[in-house]
């Protein structure tokens, strides 16, 4: 058996797992209706008060929060601590210009270090290893989440963030790195580099890989396995929960143990929004237990999973979520940066195209994942002017990738050639198999 | 009327689009007098003098393409060495900016005829007329 970071915690019984979790639920509860206007408005319209959570089945009683509430509540709208308890702000996109914006106390980020140490053991880490973060470190929780976690353990953290696949490679090789940390499409493309270099990834002494950030396939799994030699990990995480270390699969590679003294996790039926049982498909939901500067109730993942709360193997109580199954929403996860149609929408919106339509096109090049966005030219854009077509073009690519973030292919279609289906126009192509359907 | 009207197609670079857009022309009984493309990798502009622009505008529309109307001017040279660059200089002499130019044999023997996309259409009208050069009436295209 390897070690578990938090026994007393990740091995608790669930009798007294739940006592606890009761016991963090009141208090959250209690802390947002007292400090975050938002959530008490929305405890009073749903006619509920702190002390009706009585037993964990209450939950189902507090109101869902939604990506739109977040963005609503522009910047820290949210956070249920003053600003200068903040110690540190993280982001990611929104479903339209604006980001989603979470924030850290330092007991959060002790808290966050603390889960994401438990992953990496999880992985078999300790504080032999040397942990490659190839995450990208900035706004992005990925980069900076696993590095506060990889530093508690004790393990040597090389912080080299995304980006310049070679220098990777040669690190990965001169500094021995055993453990990699990386989106599992980065991952597979680290395996080609190598490759490429005339290094067989095989040989170096890499031994695991934590990934996540983006949906993976059991396909995809045993392609990188067998390519770098090593033991690859699911790990889950979002931001407005906690960034990475919500959840990570053990060495059992059967489902990931969900770190519930900290994420109360539901799974709800998307269209009502009733609890469902274990073992049923549905929509993940998060409440955040302990956290302080973005305690987060009942939070709306869009993620559809499975739970399953029988007893582990390794030897951890933690409920087990089944790898991401799909989203309920159009949101797509592209070299790890989450991307909603929306977004592009509103770009050509601001070029000033009055009804855009476009599509996205996403495959995977190279193990990449490349975003092809087409946009119907309609009369006001047309120009006889090859040259003003090509600055169009262009205006419409930058515009798109400073709202995104990553790189992106436009092409010019002629008008009604993308599909509309019930008037509404199919928005997304996705030719990668990330779900391993 | 020497400031003719030309028609300007966005074709996306996939096989079929040019014939299917010449056989609506067809159709509605409108002749191509002359054409050309321009293309990316991704799309291209097709141009096109027609007899009947107003037609073919309305025509090519209904059928889902996007269609643009432009003005040209179509300047008669000698079909023999040097009589481009007889008009290219005298634009140039005069400032006019050419954003394309293409080319097609005249109607009438031993005569060429050039398209010109200029900036300054009245401008250019007005010296190549000056210089003697013919221009292309509506008349004698549509």
């Amino acid at each position: 058996m390897h070690l578990i970071w938090n026994l007393e915690y990740e091995s608790m019984s669930r009798p007294r797992l739940a006592e606890l979790q009761l016991k963090r639920l009141r208090e959250v509860v209690d802390r947002v209706y007292a400090r975050v206007p938002y959530y008490r408005q929305k405890m009073e319209e749903a006619g509920i008060k702190p002390e009706d959570i009585r037993s964990l089945d209450d939950l189902a009683h507090l109101p869902f929060t939604t990506k739109e509430d977040l963005r609503e509540n522009y910047p820290f709208g949210l956070f249920a601590v003053p600003m200068e308890e903040v110690v540190r702000i993280h982001a990611s996109s929104g479903t339209t210009g604006k980001m989603t914006v979470v924030g850290y106390t330092r007991n959060d980020i002790k808290i966050w270090a603390q889960v994401m140490a438990r992953t990496l053991a999880c992985a078999g880490g300790t504080a032999n290893d040397r942990i490659q973060v190839a995450y990208g470190y900035g706004l992005f929780t990925g980069g900076l989440g696993v590095h506060y976690g990889a530093e508690m353990m004790g393990a040597t953290v090389i912080p080299i963030s995304g980006g310049n696949t070679k220098r990777q490679i040669q690190i990965m090789k001169d500094f021995a790195t055993t453990i990699l940390a990386c989106t599992p499409s980065y991952a597979l493309y680290l395996a080609e580099g190598a490759a490429e270099e005339g290094i067989d990834p095989k040989e170096l002494p890499l031994r695991a890989g934590i990934f996540g950030a983006e949906p993976w396939s059991e396909n995809m799994r045993k392609e990188i396995e067998e390519k770098l030699g090593i033991t690859a990990i699911d790990i889950y995480g979002l931001s407005e929960v906690i960034g990475p270390g919500v959840a990570s699969e053990c060495l059992e590679q059967n489902g990931l143990h969900v770190f519930e003294d900290h994420f109360l996790v539901e799974v709800v039926d998307p269209e009502t929004g009733k609890p469902l049982p274990p073992g049923e498909k549905g929509e993940v939901v998060f409440t955040t237990l302990t956290k302080e500067a973005f305690p987060v109730i009942r939070y709306r993942t869009r993620d559809i999973s499975i739970l399953y709360p029988e007893p582990c193997a390794c030897g951890r109580t933690m409920t087990r979520m089944h790898r991401i199954l799909g989203r309920t929403d159009d949101m797509l996860i592209i070299r790890g940066v989450n991307v909603f149609p929306s977004q592009i929408e509103n770009a050509l919106l601001e070029i000033g195209e009055t009804e855009p339509h476009y599509m996205l096109v996403v495959d995977r090049q190279q193990q990449l994942d490349e975003l092809e966005v087409w946009v119907e030219v309609s009369e006001e854009l047309f120009s006889d002017e090859v040259r003003k077509m090509e600055h169009l073009e262009n205006r419409i690519r930058q515009k798109i990738e400073s709202t995104l973030g990553i790189g992106v292919r436009v092409k010019l279609v002629e008008p009604k050639t993308i599909p509309r289906s019930e008037g509404k126009a199919k928005r997304v192509v996705d030719r990668r198999d990330i779900y391993g359907s | 009327m020497v400031k003719l009207k030309q028609i300007s197609v966005f074709l996306e670079n996939k096989s079929g689009r040019l014939s299917e857009l010449s056989k609506v022309l067809g159709e509605h009984n409108i002749n191509i007098r002359a054409l050309s493309i321009a293309d990316t990798e991704d799309f291209g502009i097709l141009r096109l003098i027609v007899n009947d622009p107003e037609k073919a505008w309305k025509v090519l529309k209904e059928r889902g393409f996007t269609v643009s109307e432009t003005r040209i001017i179509a300047v008669e040279i000698p079909d023999a060495p040097g009589g481009l660059a007889s008009v290219l200089e005298i634009l140039e002499a005069h400032a006019i900016n050419i954003e394309y130019i293409y080319a097609f044999v005249g109607q009438r023997e031993g005569n060429a005829v050039v398209v010109f996309r200029v900036e300054d259409i009245d401008n250019a009208v007005k010296i190549l007329q000056e210089k003697g050069f013919h221009l292309l009436d509506g008349d004698e295209i549509y």
